[in-house]
Formats: structure tokens, sequence, C-alpha cells
């Protein structure tokens, strides 16, 4: 038997460690879905550079979106900060060895990524927005005119997406002193779990105003700028059909990973193993299994094949689904994560 | 180049907590939070049972994950006996260095940095011990320099029988117990 008895009660330390709350499962979550949907934006502005498809919801608003929702979880980020008066401390070096420093030039990058590929459909998404701001629709036609650019940038939003998407994994996974995240499995996992809650937010958003003029107004209009199929018919069927079907083969990978992410955990070290009990018979198993396997994955995977074999309408549910689980994965594996910590050996 | 280190003697130590009170006072250490603490570890079944005490900080460690993961360098390798410090007015409270420490070594000041055991640094520079150290009154604690071949630490640690705390963190700690 080993009793460790310690003095020591620092808050957020002691008895187990929960310095992180609800922002950061927020941010990896809405990083993941951004991540997600830059890579599927990239897809479709390839298409729009070989002149196919030019007025795809997929090219168009999705970059406007992502910049949205990556506010949301700046934001979350910001809130999760104890010194937040000295944010601007991480620009002003390059850290190699640290996921987060990475992390940070990153989204920095994605910021301006994003904020030139909402550009080129802009004008036709808010027309409020461009026939007040003239250079607006200049840029775009300048930008539209040039394939090999908007080819560029498609690269460009893909490259990034699956950078962010996989540096919210690495960021868990370096830290040795969690075991629950000390698997390299994390960061195609988290990158997975991006594409796919990435193809949910983008078929939710498509399927939210289908078809109606974009409004004229300001409020009205940016809002529909970042939701709404532009023009007034709907996304055409096999636009929606093909991101269903991505969806499909993100959350069957999601879905063997996990798997095999808690082989790797039980068959690594003891402390490997402890942390793996969490979801086996501890404290979130139910979320995990039920919530995070079962509601985000398997059903949505379920419905969506069924969808595209025309046994069932199409609906927002495995949209929403995948959304929740996506969000419910990031929260166990943060909270888990960090109570689980290296185990004393203990004689008999 | 010195690397600091501290060698403490488990044989000594009645866990009096001494060390602790002199941290707080010396360096004004907010209530309700401790820059070291005392640990007992009781193993066996009574009546075969043994018992250490330890005096545990921060380790100073010669692979410090807090310093890797640190997105602003405010958690950094101070070439002054190679310890590991925290820049307050650099660090961000993004606590990763937190959750990277095997020893929960570290908490976040009330002011919102990072905090943790400088070695008392600011009394070394001065030529004393670490204020722990110098209050001890059973003197099982010794300061000095690791890469010193005739210092106090290195001998201590040649000629007596030492564990560190997990060194399957693979963070080559620099805090060592002598048992």
């Amino acid at each position: 038997m080993l009793e460790i008895t310690t003095t020591r009660h620092n808050p957020g330390i002691d008895p187990a460690l929960h310095v992180w709350g609800w922002e950061i499962p927020l941010y990896l979550f809405v990083g993941g879905i951004v991540a997600g949907m830059m890579v599927l934006a990239g897809y479709a502005m390839l298409r729009t550079a070989k002149g196919e498809d030019t007025k795809s919801f997929f090219s168009v608003q999705t970059p406007l979106l992502g910049f949205m929702l990556l506010n949301v979880g700046m934001l979350a980020l910001l809130l999760d900060l104890a010194h937040k008066l000295y944010v601007w401390a991480v620009y002003l070096t390059f850290e190699p060895l640290s996921p987060m420093s990475w992390g940070s030039w990153v989204l920095l990058i994605v910021y301006g990524v994003l904020l030139v590929s909402a550009l080129i459909r802009l004008p036709d998404a808010w027309p409020w927005l461009a026939q007040r701001v003239p250079v607006l629709q200049n840029a775009s036609d300048w930008l539209l005119a040039r394939s090999k650019l908007i080819k560029a940038l498609a690269w460009t939003n893909i490259v990034l997406g699956v950078l962010l998407g996989i540096y919210t994994g690495v960021l868990l996974n370096t830290m040795v002193a969690r075991p629950l995240w000390n698997t390299s499995i994390l960061a195609p996992l988290f990158l997975v779990s991006g594409l796919s809650a990435g193809a949910a937010a983008v078929h939710l958003a498509a399927r939210v105003f289908p078809g109606r003029p974009a409004p004229k107004s300001l409020i009205g209009g940016a809002l529909a700028a970042m939701v709404q199929h532009l023009g007034p018919e709907p996304p055409r069927a096999q636009a929606a059909d093909s991101v269903v079907r991505a969806d499909i083969g993100f959350l069957a990978v999601e879905l063997l990973l996990i798997g095999l992410m808690v082989i790797a955990l039980l068959s690594s070290t003891a402390s490997h193993a402890a942390a793996a009990s969490v979801i086996l018979g501890g404290p979130y198993t139910a979320i995990f299994w039920i919530g995070v396997v079962t509601l985000g994955i398997v059903v949505p995977l379920a419905l969506q094949a069924l969808e595209l074999t025309h046994r069932i309408p199409h609906t927002v549910v495995p949209a929403v689904l995948v959304l929740a689980g996506g969000f419910a994965l990031r929260w166990v594996l943060v909270n888990a994560g960090q109570a689980s910590q290296i185990l004393q050996t203990a004689a008999g | 180049m010195a690397r600091f280190g501290m060698v403490i003697d488990t044989r000594r130590c009645v866990g009096c907590m001494d060390c602790v009170v002199a941290c707080q006072t010396e360096n004004d250490v907010p209530i309700g939070f401790s820059r070291d603490w005392i640990t007992t570890e009781v193993r066996g079944t009574f009546p075969d049972l043994t018992m250490e005490i330890r005096s545990e900080r921060c380790n100073h460690c010669d692979n410090p994950p807090c310093v890797h993961c640190c997105p602003t360098g405010a958690s950094h390798v101070e070439p002054l006996g190679r310890t590991v410090q925290v820049t307050a007015n650099r660090c961000i409270g993004c606590k990763a260095c937190i959750a990277a420490c095997p020893y929960g070594a570290r908490f976040v000041h009330p002011k919102g940095y990072a905090d943790k055991c400088t070695f008392c640094l600011h009394r070394v520079k001065d030529g004393k011990d670490p204020a722990c150290v110098s209050v001890c009154p059973t003197h099982c604690m010794t300061f000095g320099d690791l890469d010193d071949p005739n210092g106090s630490v290195g001998r201590l640690l040649r000629t007596r029988k030492w564990h560190a705390l997990l060194p399957e963190a693979g963070t080559r700690p620099r805090v060592f117990y002598l048992t």
C-alpha cells in the first residue's frame, strides 16, 4: 500500500489539476470547425479556379463563416488567459518547441487568409457592403480574373486548415505529465473530428436559409452573407450530397482513430492504462461512449448513409449531432486529461 | 557555468514545515498558495511500514517541459545556475506550463501569471542559501552547484543513496532526496 499525504493545497492544482474550464474545449472545438471549413473551402476554391461551380456556397460563404467562428474561438481563448493584458507577448517571439506559439502564429495567418478568401465572393454575398465600399467589388473582380491566384489561395487554405487542425492535438499530446493526452493519435483525431465538424457546420449553414434572395439591409445582409446560399436557388442536391459523403468518410476514420487511441493507451505504461480507465468505467464513461461515440459519430454516420441512399429524407439532425459530438469529444479529453497523472509505483 | 540543485536528506527531515513558512515569508507568497510543501509517503501494511517525509518544490529540471511549452518565453532557463524562472510581465496566463509540469509545482498567482519556486535566486545572488535551506532546523537541505566536483551537493550525491521524483517523466529533476 502507498499512502501519500501533502500539505500543498494550491487552487486549480490540488487535489486534481483543473486549470482549463469550458473555454479551452470550446476553442479547440471552434478551431477544429474552422480548420475543417478551410480544407473544404480550399477544395471548393480549386473548382472555382477551374471555372466550375463559381457561385458555390462552399467557396463563397465558408471563409466568411469561418472568420466569424474563429472570432468566437479567439474570444474563448482570451477569456481563458489569466494574465489577459499581456496577451501581446505571444507575438514578440516565436518558440519552436511550443505548439502554442506555432498555433498563435498560424492563427494570425489564418485570419488574413480567411479575410482574403472571403473577399472573393463578399460583394455577391453582402451587396449592402459592396455598394458602399466599391473597392471590395474591384478587389473581388481582380482576384476572380486570376485563376492561378485563386488556386494558390485554395492550397493555402487547405494547408493552413490541416495545420490548424493538427496543432490543437499536438498542443495536448506534448504534455508528458498528462498520460491521457500522451498519444500521437490525438493530432490526427482532432484533425479528422475538425474536418467532420467543418462539413457539418457548412451543411447546417447551407440548410438554415436555403435559397432566399440575400437581404439588402445592413445586419440582415451581413448575417445572410455568412450562412445563406447565394441566389434564389437552394444548393444543388449534388453539392449537398458531396458534403454528406465526405462527412461519412471523416466520421468512419474518426471512429477508427478513437479505437486506436484506446488500444494505444491500454497497451502503454500503467499510467497510460490508468488514464484510459476514466472512459472505461471511470467518471467520463457515459458521456464518452454515449455522447461522443454513439450520438456524435455512429448515429450521424448511419443517418447520413441512409440519407444518401434515399431511404430517409435529408435533415439537419446528423449535422447537429456531429457538432455536439465534436464539442463533447474535446470537453471529455480536456477535462479528463488534466486530471490524469503519472502514477507512483507501490509494492503489493 | 553553474547548475544549481538541492539535496534533501529524508532521514533528517521531520516535516516541521519551517521551509514552507520561510518561503511564504521570504517570497511574499499569497495566502492559500505554496511554492514548497511537505509530502509524507507511507508504504506497506501495518505493522510493516516505512515512511518518507520530503520537502518538495519545483525541480528546476534539466529538461523542463514547462519551458518548452511556453508560447512567450516567459518560462525560461536563467543563465544563473540554469534555474527555471518565470518573467511575470511576459506571461499571458495560458496555464500550459501548469498542465505540463508532472510535479504540480506551479500555480496561477492571484495577479494572473504563473508562479513557482525560484530557488530564491535573489538570495543566491548575494551568496546566501535559499530561505527554505537557511531555516531548516535539522539541516536536512543542501543547496549548491551540481557541476562543482568539490561542492557539497555533488559529494552528497556521490556518497549517499538518493532518488529523484518521477524520473520516468524524463524531465531530469535537480532536487534529490537522500534515503
